[in-house]
């Protein structure tokens, strides 16, 4: 099942700073990731969990410190190709179906070690290949994203509130899904104000209103 | 997968959302043509002057339908969180851009390629016109939704961009404007337009080459 070799991969945030509106969101930041490690970022509302991961997905700059992948600042790494991101939006057309959907993710990424249908089956989607997403329930299009990461080529998972809108059972799985990610090496950051329990990791965690 | 199988995959997908989406649409076509039949209506059953007039109101009409559909170009994905998986892709930006600009040209400009010679009769527009008014719209209107993309891409972050918009493209349209309309008058005199012509041409291509980058790099600043 597992193709990729994910070895050797770390990720290191060195004192990383973000000011918005004058406001120092968190600055010292530091914090390294290797594989099979979990960082949870924790934080009142506001504290800059989310402006954090926009940060890492290359999404805004930073004010201060360097991201590094492998060694290398990750605007000249393989970093995005290794990366995979949900987000608050889930990033899916509402107007196409759940395959078509996975298709385009494809498309714009590298195959990873399950299939479209595997994927499905993991998120508790199968049987719904062919139903427009607008169709589908909030959990369910939360679970349609999860896929995603499951279909492509990955190590880094960044995840911003994976657990919205899912049921609880829905939450078991997803947590599952992510230690089997861990267990063949891959490496997660997410935020979350659900408590994680993943059997037999440490979970890292990172309170970013302390970070002044 | 390769660049191509993500590029052709973007004007898939495009294709795919614009059909689903019919009534969206369809929207600029028939703006366009409600312009086109509102304007002798306005200035009167005047033959002669309709005439003369009939490639520039064709071309202003087109532009402005174009530029109607424009906000489309990158809304949804902006807000659906689609704009994000693009930029994190691992293809460059300005390649899936130009998919999705020339799936836009696909179901905007190829309709006005279509009803525009209707209109042009309508209007009485010279036989010998006709071609050449073709010649510049399969010329032009790629030209519209490639510059309009920069346009678009700038203020697709901006709640209501739409004035700012048209403040940013139409100064940009407007050199194919001129020589788009002046090629169809001059064409419709029976005189030659072969510089016109040229020059079209060299618009097209310079905007195609250029239109992407910026439009990716603007992409990028609106998401952050």
């Amino acid at each position: 099942m597992d193709s990729l070799t994910l070895e050797n991969r770390s990720f290191e945030v060195r004192n990383l700073s973000c000011i918005r509106d004058d406001r120092i969101l968190f600055e010292g930041l530091d914090f390294t990731l290797n594989n099979n490690q979990v960082l949870l970022l924790e934080g009142k509302n506001g504290s800059g969990k989310t402006s954090l991961l926009r940060i890492i997905c290359g999404f805004r700059e930073q004010d201060a410190g360097d991201i590094i992948w492998c060694n290398t600042p990750i605007k000249d790494s393989d970093f995005f190709a290794e990366m995979a991101y949900v987000g608050h939006l889930d990033g899916v057309k509402k107007e196409l179906t759940v395959v078509e959907n996975l298709k385009m993710s494809l498309a714009l990424s590298v195959a990873g070690n399950y299939s479209i249908e595997q994927a499905l089956d993991k998120v508790h989607l199968a049987g719904y290949d062919d139903s427009i997403v607008q169709s589908l329930s909030a959990g369910q299009k939360r679970r349609l994203s999860l896929a995603r990461l499951l279909i492509t080529r990955n190590s880094l998972w960044v995840l911003d509130e994976p657990f919205t809108s899912i049921d609880k059972e829905g939450i078991k799985l997803i947590e599952s899904l992510m230690h089997e990610h861990i267990c063949a090496g891959g490496m997660i950051i997410l935020t979350s104000h659900h408590d994680l329990y993943l059997h037999e990791t440490e979970v890292q965690k990172i309170n970013l209103s302390l970070c002044h | 997968m390769s660049l191509i199988t993500a590029f052709f995959a973007v004007v898939r997908r495009d294709l795919i959302l614009a059909f689903r989406r019919r009534a969206e649409i369809a929207n600029p076509v028939f703006f366009f043509i409600l312009v086109v039949t509102l304007f002798p209506l306005g200035v009167g059953a005047n033959t002669k002057l309709l005439q003369a007039m009939a490639p520039g109101v064709i071309w202003v009409s087109a532009l402005l339908a174009v530029m109607l559909s424009l906000d489309s170009l990158f809304r949804s994905d902006f807000d659906d969180g689609s704009l994000e998986q693009m930029l994190l892709s691992s293809h460059p930006l300005t390649i899936l851009v130009l998919g999705k600009i020339i799936a836009h040209w696909l179901v905007t400009g190829l309709p006005l390629l279509i009803i525009a010679p209707l209109l042009a009769v309508f209007l009485g527009l010279p036989e010998q016109a006709l071609g050449t008014l073709l010649i510049t719209l399969v010329l032009a209107t790629p030209v519209l939704s490639l510059i309009g993309s920069i346009g678009v891409s700038l203020t697709v972050g901006l709640r209501r961009g739409g004035m700012i918009l048209s403040l940013l493209v139409l100064p940009l349209y407007v050199p194919v404007l001129i020589f788009a309309s002046n090629a169809v008058e001059m064409a419709g005199n029976g005189q030659t337009v072969d510089a016109q012509i040229n020059i079209l041409i060299a618009i097209l291509l310079m905007s195609v080459v250029l239109a992407p980058l910026p439009a990716a790099s603007a992409l990028k600043m609106s998401v952050s």
